[in-house]
């Protein structure tokens, strides 16, 4: 009795080791060296395997940062949306490079085609998919270039920061959005931009992709871009240019000094977080940051201050 | 009677509704002004070769086929261009339009204009090819793919039959019907003509069982002439897709994302085939065609034989307008017609019917859960899995419906018909469809 006891496990011992032997040869001769600043990088990004890099992961993010660090000496044009600046700077310090900062993007979604200001002419009752619904007619309000409202954005956003407002029938960018571009891949129409934040939140943009010629555009949206020229004539800095009828705001160019939104005729520029007019604006420093010298706090700041793009102060 | 052919696979049976069936085609007044699109086909639209104040006469052509899937536009009536614009389609996309005002009635030189029946048939194979090309001809069933292009057999391919579709499956449309009724004759010589064409000796007409009277006239019709022969078919839709009418007529089935040709067979609808005549006898282009206008509340549901560029509204007006409590206006059929965004919109030469809908037999109904119950895959007239390829559109997953063979979806409705959940298949299968069209154009492309 005891003899088989004996056998059998000295038996499996011995399989063992055998079994050990083989793999650490095998182990040594088929060894993959990974460089372990690769996991160091995946540990400091977000984990969000949102692809809003470019890459399909957090991982393959993390790959590609330290083989261009290793190799080009240089991480430029690898950005991590979701961790932003910190997190750039963070993954820098591991491969051991300077990471310049970039400023912070948005999500912005131009389009103002509420159900007030493009009434629904005829009603839709196919499937909820914006995809679709482009494929198959213009929209209810009658715009071939506006929001669809049917929520492709919505359900591509991964970080909640998209929503519907059931009484505009529009999509609304809140503070969680981090600038992965999900959404802008969704949007069939092209209507949702990456802009830059701007200085406390603030930015200024044209609310509308219209590209028709202003008689058809206005006809089924009063707040539509006529293409009129107007803003494009009130800047002194070229940040505003004018093609196929839309006007189209420069970020890197625009100094935020809203005079563009005054001559708007149709409301199409959009001006947000901004303090209610003064009738005198502050000279503007066009190099550096911003903008309206003042001590007081922004009108809609704290509570209010919810990115939200549809808080235009001057209305 | 026996047993009548049909195709094997799926298919459904809607209700008929043919309610303009014993009504004569009736020519509507040519307008005060018209609107043709220059895009009338199926691929690239035309190139427009007038401008804003020219005079054109009937016939003459505005719009030149700028591409190989293209074709031309004619002016369907005579008078001056006053302007070049975009107009809102039936989808509200903006689409390039002539606006033609209309001053008398004067016809391009050399379109004869009488009635009588010609039935000369020596002209050679090309000489009909170039003429159908030249007079803008296209899928008059709806389909609108040039016509030329289909006659075109490719080499190294031969064409044994030409099979003719008067099966006009769709519920509610009669043009093919009262067409086979009125101009049979025309359509005989036409399919000699494209016979001759095609090189092929047999030519098959596919009718279904609900139109007797049409099978009786094209069957005593057809004895005159060599080589035709009609079929009574069992009503059952989509028998008028064209790979179901292939496998009802001749038993042959088109292999997954091939043409007809592949199994010796060219498809043409009866529409097609009189636009062929008028062209190759008549040397008159596509200025015109039938509709018709129907409906549960429509007070005279018509055929009429209205010229291209005509505002749908007069055609309504001329069936006794909208009735009250309308929900839907459909371009074409039930099935695959599509709802329009106004009625201000022109007839096309794809425009096969009008359907004005009362708003309780058009609307949605709520949708609730797929119970499996494999309806959807039962109908299917192409042995596809409905519920299967709706999810994986839903989800996105267009890789994996590709594979599904979401492509040879011919989105003829039938699950989305049968479906006892309501669930909107047949959206999500367009939406795939669409999706996986395009990765494979941008594959193509790389």
């Amino acid at each position: 009795m005891d003899n088989i006891l004996i056998i059998a496990v000295s038996t499996l011992a011995g399989l063992g080791l055998i079994a050990a032997i083989v793999l650490y040869f095998v182990a040594s001769k088929f060894k993959v060296y990974e460089d372990p600043k690769i996991d160091e990088v995946e540990e400091a990004l977000p984990s969000a395997n949102c692809g809003g890099c470019g890459f399909p992961g957090c991982r393959a993010f993390a790959e590609a940062t330290v083989k261009s660090a290793k190799e080009n000496k240089t991480i430029d044009g690898l950005f991590c949306p979701v961790g932003g600046n910190e997190v750039m700077q963070t993954v820098g310090s591991i491969v051991g490079l300077q990471v310049e900062a970039q400023a912070p993007l948005i999500a912005v979604v131009r389009c103002n085609g509420t159900s007030a200001h493009t009434p629904a002419k005829v009603k839709f009752e196919g499937v909820s998919s914006c995809a679709f619904a482009h494929t198959l007619y213009v929209g209810e309000g009658g715009c071939m270039y506006g929001c669809l409202g049917e929520g492709d954005c919505v359900a591509a956003c991964d970080f909640d920061a998209i929503h519907m407002d059931p009484e505009t029938g529009l999509p609304v960018v809140n503070d969680k959005c981090t600038a992965c571009g999900a959404c802008v891949d969704a949007c069939p129409r092209s209507i949702i931009e990456l802009r830059k934040k701007g200085p406390k939140d603030r930015r200024i943009f044209v609310s509308c992709v219209n590209q028709e010629k202003g008689a058809p555009a206005k006809k089924n949206c009063e707040v539509a871009c006529i293409g009129c020229a107007k803003c494009v004539k009130a800047c002194k800095f070229d940040a505003i240019t004018l093609n196929n009828f839309l006007a189209y705001i420069d970020f890197e160019k625009c100094t935020l000094c809203r005079k563009c939104v005054e001559e708007c005729p149709t409301d199409a520029i959009w001006e947000v977080n901004f303090k209610p007019r003064k009738p005198k604006i502050v000279a503007v420093d066009m190099a550096s940051e911003p903008v309206i010298a003042t001590a007081e706090k922004p009108a809609n700041s704290s509570e209010d201050n919810q990115e939200n793009t549809n808080n235009k102060t001057s209305e | 009677m026996g047993i009548l052919k049909t195709f094997v696979l799926g298919g459904v049976h809607p209700p008929e509704n043919k309610l303009s069936a014993n009504v004569p085609i009736q020519e509507l007044p040519v307008p005060a002004e018209v609107v043709v699109p220059f895009g009338q086909n199926l691929g690239a639209p035309s190139k427009p070769l007038v401008q804003r104040g020219d005079k054109v006469k009937v016939g003459q052509l505005i719009g030149e086929a700028s591409s190989f899937i293209s074709s031309n536009v004619h002016a369907p009536v005579s008078g001056t261009i006053t302007k070049i614009d975009n107009i809102l389609d039936s989808t509200g996309y903006r689409r390039p339009a002539a606006f033609i005002k209309v001053e008398e009635n004067e016809w391009e030189e050399g379109i004869d204009l009488s009635n009588e029946l010609i039935t000369k048939e020596d002209y050679e194979p090309q000489e009909i090819i170039d003429k159908v090309k030249k007079a803008g001809i296209v899928g008059m069933g709806g389909a609108t793919f040039p016509t030329h292009v289909k006659l075109m057999v490719p080499p190294g391919k031969t064409a044994e039959f030409l099979i003719i579709n008067g099966v006009e499956c769709e519920p509610y449309l009669t043009s093919d019907h009262r067409l086979m009724l009125e101009k049979g004759e025309e359509i005989m010589v036409g399919i000699r003509l494209l016979m001759k064409a095609l090189k092929v000796n047999k030519a098959l007409i596919g009718i279904e069982n609900n139109k007797p009277d049409a099978i009786q006239h094209m069957t005593e019709l057809a004895k005159k002439y060599e080589g035709i022969s009609v079929h009574a078919l069992k009503v059952k839709y989509p028998q008028g897709g064209e790979k179901q009418l292939i496998k009802a007529l001749t038993n042959r089935e088109v292999p997954s994302g091939k043409l007809p040709v592949e199994v010796g067979c060219v498809v043409q609808n009866v529409g097609t085939i009189f636009s062929v005549y008028e062209a190759v006898q008549k040397n008159k282009p596509v200025v015109e065609r039938i509709v018709t206008v129907t409906g549960k509340g429509v007070q005279k549901p018509s055929n009429f034989k209205v010229r291209i560029g005509t505002s749908i509204n007069q055609l309504i007006e001329a069936a006794g307008g909208i009735p009250e409590n309308t929900g839907k206006i459909i371009g074409g059929g039930p099935m695959m017609g599509k709802a329009l965004l106004n009625t201000d919109v022109p007839v096309v030469k794809g425009s096969s019917g009008i359907l004005i809908m009362k708003s309780e037999e058009s609307s949605r109904k709520v949708e609730s859960p797929c119970i499996r119950c494999s309806k959807c895959t039962n109908v299917c007239p192409m042995g596809l899995e409905p519920y299967l390829l709706s999810r994986l559109a839903k989800v996105k997953e267009f890789d994996k419906a590709e594979k599904e063979k979401v492509m040879d979806c011919i989105e003829c409705g039938s699950c989305q018909y049968t479906c006892p959940a309501n669930i909107p298949l047949l959206d999500y299968l367009r939406l795939g469809k669409n999706k996986v069209g395009e990765n494979i154009r941008n594959r193509n492309k790389n």
